[in-house]
């Protein structure tokens, strides 16, 4: 089921949590809504579940085309996992599982030998079945995070919400999770939306990113879109490193033609630390000068402090230890930078 | 808490205190509780027994002890579940929702806290008695309530108002919403919701409150003093009735009755400790 929304706001008191967002989520999708805490990403999620209604006359949700804005989370067929995975602490698992099948009214509500073979069925599914008579208290972060996601599928819901679903967890298990949680949805084919401030999570499994900032949506698109062409110095800085560059360095930098020379409008440049190129500094040839002053070399890549000689700016550099040692430099040498990609943005002016 | 580490005994043993410093305080504490807590209830005990277990039995089946009796139970089958309902509608209002006014709302649960009992008697006898403000219009619908039951029911209400939704409140403030928010997604009604996932919760925080404010309501003295006329036989809550035989100087019975409410009292007692140690063991 696609899930749309249209012009949402939402303002408690004096602050504004959503200013008119729109977003269009496709049918069977995995979509992840990305944005530093504050953005209204999980007011947002909270809106489509039903948890929250936007402000009156703001804006209408729609699933698949029908208006859903004024019906109740109880029946608007979501599955919501929070944050904190809320399993119902005095239940067992199975227990938990099966609630949202016992409150159903008599007549649509199963047998209770249907409803017991129904959760079992769903914690086979999340791998939990020999965890059944245990209490949430007993569970890992990991197990309980998957019991929330056999609770909220066991109403057959038509979407999946998501709500920061691996905030909780420590780093390894947070990348096993999420690879299982691609390879699941990838099984169940259930429109999902999750939550989360991680970009790193966002980028890896989700079919499409929306990025919120402030309230609003800064850009709309497949992980290799926002990351490679960001629409605003805002996603540029929020998914992965990046360089500020002044412009009059950017003059000498691209002197040699290529992408970069159209940036020159813009006060600034951006720069990812893995788009810049080193060469010796005696070699001659278009670039800039800069200085080493400072060498971080363990791990897979080298990354390198340097100062611009002109500007005195600092510049983060990512090359591989090979190309380092090819390079054979230390600490206050001089070398020359060029840049392979750099973006430039129209300057803001509404201040 | 409880993950033994290595580092955690070395700084703890330089802090401690030398073991006389220790058995001294211990013996302080000691001392302070027997003469002013466990001497007392013996002495309630022996009093109450002191001409023989028959003389205590007679004393107790006294008609206006029986009626005394009778009244602090009837009192108390009224008071308490009237504050298990509103306490537990207090806090879940409290604990889980944002609405104007609701810092006074905290506030005003207090006030029984805050205010002497006797004055809370005094403000019933304002507002009910014969001079106050609805005693013309109660005294010609013949509806007596200052110097009869509900007068005593209303003023052990106000004392013991506090102590459910006191005890609930921080409870249902640190559960938080999250879980009835997950009943509500997955289709429970509001009803549902309440039973299933919001008093399971808060159950053993509930029974704790009810002992407390039963323990209280049946040894309110100050307030129902104040609106009951001490009126043998009739409106005399147990310890009112302690009181009279006390001034009567009929020892014996005071005690005996007394020593009823003192049993009471530790039956409770040993109810909360039950309760403390399963939530301890829950948690």
């Amino acid at each position: 089921m696609s899930i749309d929304a249209h012009g949402i706001r939402k303002v408690f008191g004096a602050f504004t949590a959503l200013d008119g967002v729109d977003l269009h989520v496709p049918q069977g999708k995995l979509v992840a809504v990305l944005g530093p805490s504050g953005s209204g990403k999980t007011t947002l999620l909270r809106i489509i579940a039903g948890l929250e209604f936007p402000d009156p006359g703001s804006g209408r949700i729609l699933f698949h085309g029908d208006d859903v804005t004024d019906i109740p989370a109880g029946r608007r067929r979501v599955g919501f996992v929070f944050q904190h995975y809320a399993l119902f602490r005095h239940m067992s698992v199975l227990d938990n599982v099966a609630f949202g099948l016992r409150v159903r009214r008599r007549r649509t509500r199963p047998s209770r030998a249907t409803i017991l073979e129904r959760a079992h069925r769903l914690l086979e599914l999340v791998q939990l079945d020999g965890l059944a008579g245990r209490f949430p208290s007993q569970l890992s972060g990991g197990q309980r995070q998957r019991v929330a996601l056999a609770r909220a599928l066991a109403v057959e819901p038509k979407v999946l919400l998501l709500d920061e679903p691996f905030g909780a967890l420590d780093a390894r298990v947070r990348k096993e999770l999420r690879r299982w949680l691609r390879r699941f949805h990838d099984d169940i084919q259930l429109t999902t939306i999750f939550v989360t401030h991680d970009q790193e999570e966002a980028l890896e499994i989700a079919d499409e990113v929306v990025i919120m900032n402030q309230g609003r949506v800064e850009q709309v698109g497949t992980p290799q879109q926002v990351y490679d062409r960001p629409a605003s110095p805002f996603v540029y800085q929020f998914l992965g490193n990046v360089n500020v560059l002044r412009a009059p360095a950017l003059a000498v930098a691209s002197r040699g033609g290529g992408p970069a020379a159209q940036a020159v409008s813009d006060g600034r440049i951006y720069v990812r630390p893995h788009d810049i190129e080193l060469t010796p500094h005696d070699a001659g040839g278009p670039g800039l000068s800069a200085i080493v002053r400072h060498i971080h070399a363990a791990g897979p890549h080298a990354r390198l402090l340097l100062e611009q000689v002109q500007t005195r700016e600092p510049v983060e550099v990512e090359i591989s230890r090979s190309e380092l040692s090819g390079l054979g430099l230390s600490v206050n040498d001089l070398v020359r930078m060029r840049l392979r990609q750099a973006h430039s943005f129209e300057e803001d002016y509404a201040i | 808490m409880l993950h033994a580490r290595p580092d955690r005994a070395a700084p703890a043993r330089a802090t401690r205190d030398p073991i006389w410093v220790r058995r001294l305080l211990t013996a302080v504490a000691l001392v302070f509780l027997a003469f002013f807590l466990v001497l007392p209830l013996v002495a309630v005990f022996a009093q109450a027994f002191e001409k023989g277990g028959a003389y205590f039995l007679a004393a107790i089946r006294e008609p206006d002890a029986l009626a005394a009796i009778r009244l602090t139970l009837l009192t108390v089958a009224i008071v308490v579940p009237a504050n298990v309902l509103f306490g537990v509608a207090a806090a879940w209002a409290i604990g889980k929702f944002r609405f104007p006014g609701k810092s006074l709302l905290t506030t005003l649960i207090d006030l029984p806290f805050a205010v002497s009992p006797v004055i809370a008697g005094l403000v019933y006898v304002l507002v009910f008695g014969a001079q106050g403000w609805l005693g013309p219009w109660l005294i010609a619908h013949n509806i007596r309530v200052i110097f009869a039951v509900p007068g005593i029911v209303l003023a052990t209400a106000f004392v013991t108002f506090p102590f459910v939704a006191r005890e609930l409140i921080p409870l249902m403030q640190a559960q938080g919403t999250d879980e009835e928010y997950s009943a509500v997604t997955l289709g429970a009604s509001g009803w549902q919701t309440f039973w299933r996932v919001t008093l399971p919760n808060i159950r053993w925080g509930l029974f704790y409150g009810v002992i407390l404010c039963n323990a209280r309501a049946m040894g309110e003295f100050g307030a129902v003093s104040v609106v009951s006329g001490h009126i043998r036989g009739e409106t005399n809550t147990m310890p009112l009735h302690v009181e009279i035989l006390y001034n009567e100087y009929n020892i014996v019975g005071a005690f005996a009755v007394a020593s009823l409410l003192a049993l009471l009292a530790l039956a409770s007692l040993v109810l909360k400790s039950i309760v403390e140690w399963r939530q301890a063991v829950l948690r």
